[in-house]
């Protein structure tokens, strides 16, 4: 379907605004999915080695589908490939949670189960978008995020409701992260222009859920909920913390380097 | 860590109506986590349906040195093998 087909809400909302608002999606994947690749070779066992790269290669998938999307909607001729490694961190929309370093393993399910579990109400809501394209997207996602989602939660109440040490770990890592998510359900003014229009979720919405769902894992996991901290974090925005250009220059070094390479 | 897991079976159904085939084993904590670890190790190239998975200290095998009496018995009666049957052509998976 060409984004000129689509209902008749989406046309009503600025081709640059779509473009942005699926940039946001598509980035998160995307970063997330590399911090994730980061791990191969050095999970703890074999086994979750393969575990972590399966769920890369999803996020990794689901970027590719997002960002060949957007390029057309930007209408500009950039494909996945000049998105993903052509640009430069201030022009990535992803949402901070996202960029934070992988730390130890626990501290990576964390930041994982917070993600996944914002995904999923995402993706769900996306499904049923105007955006025909968008919610197709969205409904192949969805299945993946599912399956990430009881990986990384299981995860969680295994290691919080582990050892002494691996409960202060992730205690540890989800007191550091916590102040990332309020990004995830603050809505500006690029998130308003779609629920209006139908493309996008009412992301205030969403939150409750989300924070059921947490909150009766982390119970599961006996460890505590941080206390809400209201400091906004930009990077949906293209305001970064300083990890991301890091990630990217490793992620990005070799397309720039030999443009067009192939093997 | 994977000193201390235990060791499962895994066994794969391909295809909806097939029988479960054993095609390996991994290690995991528990039965669950040997499931997803299935998932992830073996069904990545969509190679099943339905997996499952055993301990692999909860098998009991047979003996090698028990072997001539459990398996040479069998190797004259060769009236036990359907080999006086013509099987038509449209019989799949016999």
């Amino acid at each position: 379907m060409t984004p000129a087909s689509s209902g008749s809400a989406v046309t009503l909302a600025p081709a640059g605004s779509r473009f942005r608002h699926v940039l946001r999606l598509a980035d998160t994947s995307l970063v997330l999915g590399q911090r994730l690749g980061e791990w191969v070779g050095h999970a703890p066992a074999l086994e979750e080695d393969l575990a972590l790269a399966n769920i890369a290669l999803d996020l990794i998938g689901q970027a590719r589908l997002l960002l060949t999307y957007a390029g057309e909607l930007e209408g500009r001729g950039r494909d996945e490939d000049a998105l993903a490694f052509l640009r430069d961190a201030p022009e990535f929309l992803n949402a901070s949670l996202a960029e934070q370093p992988n730390g130890d393993f626990g501290q990576s399910i964390v930041r994982q189960f917070l993600l996944d579990a914002w995904q999923r109400e995402m993706y769900e809501a996306l499904s049923r978008s105007t955006d025909a394209r968008l919610a197709e997207i969205a409904a192949k996602a969805l299945k993946e995020t599912r399956y990430h989602l009881r990986f990384s939660a299981g995860w969680l109440v295994r290691l919080g409701d582990g050892t002494a040490q691996s409960h202060a770990r992730v205690q540890k890592a989800l007191d550091a992260l916590w102040r990332f998510t309020d990004e995830l359900f603050v809505p500006d003014a690029l998130d308003e222009q779609m629920a209006a229009c139908g493309i996008g979720p009412d992301l205030a919405a969403l939150r409750p859920r989300w924070e059921r769902h947490i909150e009766a894992v982390l119970e599961e996991a006996t460890l505590e909920r941080p206390p809400a901290q209201r400091y906004p974090w930009h990077g949906k925005r293209g305001v970064h913390t300083e990890h991301l250009g890091h990630m990217l220059a490793q992620m990005q070094h070799l397309p720039r380097t030999f443009p067009g390479a192939t093997w | 860590m994977n000193d201390d897991w235990p060791l499962f079976e895994v066994f794969i159904r391909a295809r909806s109506g097939l029988e479960h085939k054993h095609v390996g084993s991994l290690h995991a904590a528990d039965a669950r986590m040997a499931v997803e670890h299935a998932r992830d190790v073996y069904t990545r190239r969509q190679e099943g349906v339905s997996i499952w998975v055993v301990r692999s200290s909860d098998i009991l095998a047979s003996d090698p040195e028990e072997a001539e009496a459990l398996f040479e018995p069998a190797r004259d009666k060769v009236y036990r093998h359907p080999t006086f049957y013509a099987i038509p052509d449209e019989v799949k998976n016999l």
